[in-house]
């Protein structure tokens, strides 16, 4: 009886994370398909979209995106959300832009720290407002997305940084690349790992899954739930933040309005690369191909000389595609669950009975 | 039960609801003492027109948030049937059939919104920034950069226009009017129990009859059809059609909204307070406009103020538990 009891199990156990797994990666695989196929057919109308300098605009485009994206997931895993990033990347690149233009001879390793910092102090407003204020993440961070913002404006008034005050060392890190691929992917590249083998292989990472997963069953199983979500705004903060740098580095002009609307394009990278609005799923890695899958929608519209105008009007449809086909995913899984269950009990009983 | 309403009404404007009416007279009186310009009657026109949309769409919304979900899209609608209203009045259309399509236009735009959240069960915070960005960009394929301008001066005067030779506006009348449906059915009707219900435990709300998903359904279309109106009447007032018009108001108005005492979590909220919410945000921003500041300074007040309003509660709520908490130990202890 024993044996015949246990025997099923392991095999349950395995089907059924393979099934899982399967459907993840038919998540990021039906991205990668669409970039393929979008590619494709841009390629066809106008073969230049596959050129060097075609695919540099596009990577570098991603980087800056991914680099938002990558701290987008970290959050909305917890199950929260955080509308400031665009703000919070104004309020880097401005501040990180007066910093160099002050101090030409500064190294740009201390710029895109000064970025982190600004961005971190951000992220941490936010959590403490979250955590200890018991404010839902969505009201805080609307708010700081305007506060920011704010901020920004009554610093900067009209004012525009330009290209010629700042320094060329500042400038020339958005040509220059490692091994030719350029630094700003690089960063990105080594975002996007750090933070996906943590997520991955850590327990910090397991604990932000278990959180958003479920509030209640990781406060009593004594996930440190404040610590983690301090973490968690304070990386996208972060990282919104050296994300304002590199916008700084690649386009050379800074004014107050710097990254505005972002917050939309990257909602829409994190939720189409299949990171559950509800929390508790999803992957860097995902979020970073839809960065990828944006950019290159922007691009091509560009090369197929499409309205520009259409660019949001996609983002806005990708978003409720992504949440529409994450919910249809979620009830065939409960449904795939419930029947297994369901036969396991039959065949238990089965076997009791002929016992 | 009929006699015990009035006093029953009484009871629904908690402290916080007070507390704003009195902040918001406050702010009233110091404005008109220390702002130029800002008791006279032209200005007054100014705040009523200025807070016209917000107060509006903040209508609708109070029944939204009630329920425990929430409208973000509400600004893009705004801007897209501004967009609409322009595009059409350039093929020639006129504008008595103009205004009742772009109201149409807003309560389909919203039933988009209940279809996603009631019949595919989506969270309404995703639903909704999805179509913000949707419709937004939708009023700009329609209209591009561009903008319309040369409106019917018999609508644009109404609605800029005032009563007569007295000051009252006469969009006035219509919010006025507007407001007393709303506050009526919210809180003297079965649909406006229904509405809390849902909000304060929504499966409770199902076993005990209630229509759950249609009355979600109706309170986004009319949403959406109230936002539709708030885009004819901005576009007239600034005769100006333009796809950004309205851009970053649902900020304004989810802040009036919460400052209104209305909870983020449902179920609690009444509409005197989010009136008294509208006013004080508008009035704040009137005065600090007549005091040079910035449109997008401006923001920074909107922003905090949404924070403050939904923290100083929660803060209040926790400070009591803390000194229940300890009022007990101290009785356990003697």
């Amino acid at each position: 009886m024993t044996a015949l009891d246990t025997a099923p199990a392991p095999v349950r156990v395995t089907s059924g994370a393979s099934w899982w797994s399967s459907v993840v990666r038919a998540r990021e695989l039906g991205i990668v398909l669409a970039l393929v196929a979008l590619v494709g057919c841009t390629t066809v109308a106008n073969p230049r979209f596959l050129s060097g300098q075609s695919i540099r605009d596009i990577l570098l485009g991603t980087s800056i995106l991914a680099v938002l994206a990558v701290g987008q997931a970290v959050v909305i895993i917890t199950r929260n959300i955080d509308l400031s990033v665009g703000a919070v990347l104004g309020l880097s690149a401005f501040t990180v832009g007066s910093l160099v233009q002050d101090n030409p001879g500064l190294p740009v390793v201390v710029a895109l720290l000064a970025g982190l910092a600004v961005g971190g102090v951000c992220g941490l407003v936010n959590a403490v407002l979250v955590r200890y204020g018991q404010v839902p993440a969505l009201v805080v961070t609307l708010g700081t997305l305007y506060a920011y913002r704010g901020a920004t404006y009554l610093w900067a008034g009209g004012q525009q940084i330009t290209a010629d005050e700042l320094p060329r060392d500042f400038l020339g890190f958005a040509d220059a690349s490692l091994l030719g691929v350029p630094w700003l992917v690089v960063i990105a590249v080594v975002v996007i790992v750090a933070a996906g083998v943590l997520l991955r292989n850590y327990r910090l990472g397991r604990e932000l899954y278990a959180m958003g997963s479920s509030p209640e069953a990781a406060t009593l199983v004594g996930i440190k739930v404040g610590r983690n979500t301090l973490v968690a705004f304070a990386t996208s903060g972060a990282l919104a933040g050296l994300a304002g740098v590199l916008f700084a580095v690649r386009f050379g002009t800074v004014d107050a309005a710097a990254g505005t609307g972002y917050e939309l394009n990257v909602v829409a990278a994190a939720v189409v690369g299949g990171v559950a609005v509800f929390g508790g799923s999803g992957t860097v890695w995902g979020a970073a191909l839809g960065a990828l899958l944006l950019t290159t929608i922007g691009n091509s519209l560009a090369v197929l000389d499409i309205d520009q105008f259409w660019q949001q009007a996609i983002v806005g449809a990708l978003i409720l595609l992504a949440i529409a086909v994450d919910r249809l995913v979620a009830l065939r899984t409960a449904r795939a669950l419930k029947t297994r269950a369901l036969k396991t009990r039959a065949l238990k009983k089965g076997g009791s009975h002929v016992d | 039960m009929s006699t015990d309403r009035a006093p029953r009404l009484l009871s629904r404007i908690s402290w916080w609801d007070a507390a704003i009416i009195v902040v918001t007279a406050v702010v009233l009186a110091v404005a008109a003492g220390a702002v130029d310009n800002f008791g006279t009657g032209r200005n007054f026109g100014f705040l009523v027109l200025d807070l016209l949309p917000i107060a509006l769409i903040a209508l609708p919304m109070t029944f939204v948030v009630i329920t425990g979900e929430i409208d973000l899209s509400v600004a893009s609608t705004l801007g897209l049937t501004s967009a609409v209203l322009g595009s059409l009045w350039n093929r020639g259309l006129p504008m008595e059939t103009i205004i009742p399509l772009c109201v149409l236009l807003g309560a389909v735009l919203g039933a988009v919104n209940g279809l996603f959240v009631t019949v595919f069960k989506l969270p309404s915070l995703a639903v909704t920034i999805g179509t913000l960005a949707l419709f937004r960009g939708l009023a700009f394929v329609v209209l591009g950069d561009s903008a319309v301008a040369d409106f019917p001066a018999s609508f644009t005067s109404w609605v800029t226009g005032t009563i007569g030779t007295t000051p009252i506006p006469n969009v006035l009348v219509l919010l006025v009017l507007l407001a007393a449906v709303a506050g009526v059915v919210l809180h003297a009707t079965p649909v406006g129990r229904a509405v809390f219900a849902v909000g304060a435990n929504e499966q409770a709300a199902r076993f005990s009859g209630i229509r759950v998903d249609r009355l979600k359904f109706w309170l986004y279309v009319v949403s959406g059809a109230v936002a539709g109106l708030a885009g004819v009447l901005w576009t007239l007032r600034y005769s100006s059609a333009r796809a950004d018009n309205g851009l970053g108001l649902e900020l304004a108005v989810v802040a009036a909204v919460l400052l209104g005492g209305v909870s983020i979590f449902g179920g609690r909220g009444a509409l005197p307070g989010v009136l008294a919410g509208v006013v004080l945000l508008a009035t704040l921003q009137n005065a600090l406009r007549l005091s040079d500041v910035t449109n997008e300074a401006l923001n920074v007040v909107t922003g905090v103020l949404l924070i403050v309003s939904v923290l100083l509660p929660n803060l209040g709520r926790s400070l009591r538990a803390a000194l229940r908490r300890r009022r007990h130990r101290v009785v356990r202890q003697t």
